[in-house]
């Protein structure tokens, strides 16, 4: 359950860059290989939050999916689970995109 | 948590080895931080902030004059920025120093500590070994790898399930690990949340044991897939167990095609050599 300390690392990094603003809302990417569950943060979300500049914030999360690009044949894909293999059967796999795990934007009322 | 740089008070930091029986933990009172870490004028988050108009030196966003109604503010900022950066500089700390910092890592009982203590015995008088053990409770762990002869701190995690590098920082500064050395962190056992977390290690161990059965390595694909090195452990038991050692290396290829691996047994000492070899060949010479 790692998405309590990563939700808690979410409001130490807002609240670090924003120092006394009232967030209305929070934005975050978790990408499809980044190994954070999106449910679980919004879960965890709420509790965390109560008693900070965050209190009530809405959280909006985007998961964009995972671009992986083979070393063997060359070609693009989007892989189907983590367990990352080419259609060609190639495991030698460069992730593209979807490991990204960050904080978009936040609005300030 | 720390008010000032959301490093983990709540874990809990004891120095079981070194002669002093000395304790630390990581309330006020004795809260320091790694080498090098600053809270004055230094930058949290990405690194190419600095001259954006409404920031100031701290990378703090100050908002002017009336807004009408809610405004976006874009940060796009990691996540996981603090503790990388964190990580980071304990990597250039290790560096400097000439010490090689090994994160290793498991599921519960799959033989790190056994692992450790033999290393610690076998290695005594020809590679100086240092441990940061992580458990979310007791220090049983710690107290056996420092009657093998190694010198140990202790974390306990509490509600944690991964060690980060923060706490990994303040264990390296009660460490206080001697040129030529060797530091493994014995992460907290746990497949899954550890391997997000790094801990400024310059590489990553990860044990998988023939009593837990072949699959892992495609069940715990993001564990596996960093791994340097995975040790295949307890080989001593493989005649009474269901583990098939080619689908193992096979499914390890295909989640990590570059990452070494070997077999041994801590018990017997069977395979041992390898890992000792392993550690050498990565350990800098001693630093005048």
């Amino acid at each position: 359950m790692h998405e309590l300390a990563i939700t808690e690392d979410v409001i130490d990094a807002v609240t670090g860059r924003l120092p006394g603003a009232r967030i209305t809302c929070v934005r975050l990417e978790i990408g499809a290989l980044s190994g954070v569950v999106a449910d679980s943060v919004r879960f965890c979300f709420d509790l965390v939050t109560e008693g900070t500049d965050l209190q009530g914030a809405r959280l909006e999360i985007s998961e964009p999916s995972a671009l992986c690009k083979c070393r063997v044949c060359g070609s693009e894909f989007a892989p189907d689970g983590p367990v990352i293999l080419c259609p060609c059967g190639s495991a030698d796999i460069a992730v593209l995109t979807g490991q990204d795990l960050k904080i978009t934007s936040v609005m300030v009322a | 948590m720390c008010g000032t740089c959301g490093c983990s008070g709540g874990a809990a930091i004891q120095l079981l080895a070194a002669g002093h029986g000395r304790r630390s933990s990581a309330d006020a009172a004795v809260h320091r931080h790694d080498p090098g870490h600053e809270h004055d004028g230094e930058r949290d988050g990405e690194r190419d902030h600095g001259h954006d108009p409404g920031r100031d030196d701290a990378g703090h966003i100050h908002l002017q004059g009336p807004v009408p109604g809610d405004r976006t503010v874009i940060l796009q900022q990691k996540v996981l920025a603090k503790n990388d950066e964190l990580a980071q500089r304990s990597r250039e700390w290790l560096r400097s120093r000439g010490v090689l910092a090994v994160n290793l890592m498991s599921s519960p009982g799959a033989g790190k500590t056994t692992l450790l203590e033999r290393t610690a015995r076998e290695l005594a008088g020809k590679l100086r070994l240092s441990v940061i053990e992580g458990d979310q409770e007791t220090a049983l762990d710690g107290r056996r790898i420092q009657a093998a002869g190694a010198a140990v701190v202790q974390i306990n995690t509490g509600a944690g399930c991964h060690l980060d590098a923060a706490m990994v920082a303040e264990g390296l500064r009660a460490l206080d690990p001697p040129t030529g050395s060797i530091v493994v962190i014995e992460n907290v056992g746990n497949l899954v949340c550890p391997a997000l977390f790094d801990l400024g290690e310059e590489a990553k161990v990860v044990i998988s044991s023939v009593a837990e059965g072949a699959d892992k390595p495609v069940k715990y694909p993001n564990m596996f897939r960093q791994a340097d090195l995975v040790l295949v452990s307890k080989i001593d038991l493989l005649p009474y167990v269901d583990f098939d050692t080619k689908s193992h290396a096979a499914d390890l290829r295909r989640v990590s095609p570059g990452a070494l691996m070997m077999q041994l047994s801590a018990t017997t000492g069977q395979g041992m050599q390898g890992w000792y070899d392993w550690l050498r060949r990565r350990t800098p010479a001693p630093h005048e």
